[in-house]
């Protein structure tokens, strides 16, 4: 979905808004008000079985689903923003490497044997969800946020030191707004990896949207699987779409458009 | 008066600014011309400390430099480089009020200052004042990247190489307008460029430099008509030397009483201009614009070569 130029005719401007608005209200339905696609699930479900998934409100599922992408996003934000700003600085430099590692190992890791390796140490539930999620989200961050952070412009860097603003005040007034961009691009890639990812949790009990896709695996119910996964991957699109936006008009307004 | 004394920079051992020593007065413009890796504008970046120097020290009007904190000494001092190094994600307004603001000025004595300067550099403040720098052209970006470093007033405006990026004609207009602006705010102005036309046209007075050190340091008059090295007689351009001499006098200089014909010279024109008109329409006088003098291709040859 991408926003066409000002002066493009109006039926390709008004194009993405109409999409994006589309597959709102159809993400909105389908949480919502699942049992008005019985027809259209009802042919891949199993003769005789349950179409709808109703164990539980799909409601419930998303808004945890959501909440714990967004605790680990943020999690993963805050370390790996700090991380990538610790060894960008003068005194930071030497540990460059010893960080690129650990995010490194941090996405080689697969969420899978982490989730298995951190059940015996924090028990079933949102626990091991949480720390496979964070580790797995550390790296998009980390790199992004290290490639905005030293690719700034050689001659707004010497002109705000020349200027007589402090470290701190250039950091946060002048390296970090002009590298917002591109960190964002990473938090964007991190935000839509959790969110599929997040689904495995359902495996050690944590309340996702898996539960859904799992149930649909453990009974052959084709209908089920397609449900939970129509649900996640819209949310995936339309997270990812808002986040373009979000950059684009940072871009803009920093005139990098 | 900025004093720079026995000034040193070493890179791994190697001196790359070797102790030099100058004062600058208040109110003038000053070159300093040289080669790439001349150490021009190392000598330049250890005044407001984007450098550290390695012996040596800085003095204005008598403090040294290294009394205070870098980032608080610069705040003092004004800084415009080549391709302006504007902030992108600020707006033109918040650009020039950027020392203003880190100095803590009232939010509406900021405002007043950008308006009386967008107004001095000939851009209308409504216009340009909430304007993006990518929304600029080049010449716009360079004159407010100017007018951040006269924001504060500051007591010496440090430049370095800052029309480089401008094509030529844009260039110096852009030196003039810096030179009548100097004139009307008395500002004291170091500036480093690699071109002796532009150091000619600007300075009071020319430092220039060769592998690191100070090789003179004298009014363009005195550079031009005596060059203590053979580097700086090459800067100067041994076959342009009286043609420079004579673009740094004005007509008036000579101007004499005597009849002539054709088109009027204004008495504020160069000699150089003087000269190229009585070559082209083949004259041996031109009368002087608003006297009943004239002046004469005689009396600017003498002048050209009474150098010595």
């Amino acid at each position: 979905m991408t926003t066409a130029p000002r002066n493009a005719p109006m039926a390709l401007r008004v194009a993405p808004m109409a999409l994006r608005l589309a597959l709102i209200i159809l993400l909105a339905a389908l949480v919502l008000a699942p049992g008005l696609f019985e027809p259209v699930f009802a042919p891949i479900a199993p003769v005789g079985g349950p179409v709808i998934y109703t164990r539980s409100s799909l409601l419930s599922l998303s808004l945890s689903h959501l909440g714990l992408v967004a605790a680990a996003s943020l999690a993963s934000t805050i370390v790996a923003v700090t991380l990538a700003i610790l060894v960008t600085r003068p005194a930071g430099e030497a540990f460059r490497p010893l960080s690129r590692s650990i995010t490194n190992i941090g996405q080689t890791f697969p969420p899978v044997a982490v989730l298995a390796l951190a059940v015996p140490a924090l028990g079933f539930g949102v626990g091991p969800t949480l720390v496979a999620l964070f580790l797995y989200g550390l790296l998009p961050i980390f790199e992004n946020a290290m490639t905005g952070l030293t690719t700034l412009p050689p001659q707004v860097l010497e002109a705000a030191r020349g200027t007589g603003l402090s470290r701190r005040q250039r950091l946060w007034q002048v390296e970090l707004p002009l590298a917002a961009p591109v960190i964002l691009a990473g938090i964007r890639l991190s935000l839509v990896i959790a969110l599929g990812t997040a689904t495995i949790g359902s495996t050690v009990a944590a309340r996702t949207l898996g539960e859904v896709i799992i149930a649909g695996l453990l009974t052959s119910n084709t209908a089920f699987v397609l449900q939970g996964g129509l649900i996640v991957g819209l949310f995936a699109a339309l997270l990812y779409d808002a986040m373009v936006q979000i950059e684009r008009r940072l871009a803009r307004r920093m005139g990098r458009s | 008066m900025i004093e720079i004394d026995r000034l040193t920079r070493l890179y791994d051992g190697k001196p790359a600014c070797d102790a030099v020593s100058m004062t600058i007065e208040t109110g003038t413009i000053t070159a300093i011309v040289g080669t790439s890796g001349s150490g021009k504008t190392t000598l330049l970046r250890m005044i407001n400390r984007l450098v550290e120097p390695s012996s040596g020290e800085v003095r204005i009007n008598g403090t040294p430099t290294h009394s205070e904190k870098p980032h608080l000494l610069r705040r003092r001092i004004g800084y415009a480089i080549q391709g302006h190094g504007l902030f992108p994600h600020h707006t033109v307004g918040r650009n020039i009020g950027a020392v203003p603001r880190l100095l803590g000025w009232p939010k509406d004595r900021i405002a007043a200052r950008v308006d009386e300067l967008l107004t001095l550099f000939s851009m209308d403040p409504s216009e340009f004042r909430d304007r993006f720098p990518a929304e600029l052209s080049g010449g716009q970006q360079q004159r407010v990247g100017v007018a951040r470093a006269l924001a504060s007033r500051p007591d010496l405006l440090l430049m370095d190489e800052p029309f480089g990026a401008l094509d030529p004609i844009i260039r110096t207009r852009a030196q003039d307008d810096l030179r009548q602006i100097q004139r009307h705010l008395g500002s004291t102005i170091l500036i480093v460029t690699h071109d002796m036309d532009e150091a000619i046209r600007l300075a009071d007075r020319i430092a220039v430099m060769d592998a690191g050190k100070l090789v003179q340091y004298g009014t363009p008059a005195e550079i031009i008509a005596h060059p203590a090295t053979p580097f700086v007689a090459e800067m100067v351009g041994e076959a342009d030397r009286p043609l420079r001499l004579l673009a740094l006098l004005q007509v008036s200089e000579l101007a004499e009483s005597g009849p002539a014909d054709g088109p009027e010279i204004a008495p504020d024109a160069t000699l150089r201009d003087a000269l190229s008109a009585c070559l082209w329409s083949g004259r041996e006088s031109l009368p002087v614009r608003g006297t009943t003098q004239r002046v004469t291709l005689e009396a600017i040859r003498s002048r050209a070569g009474a150098h010595a």
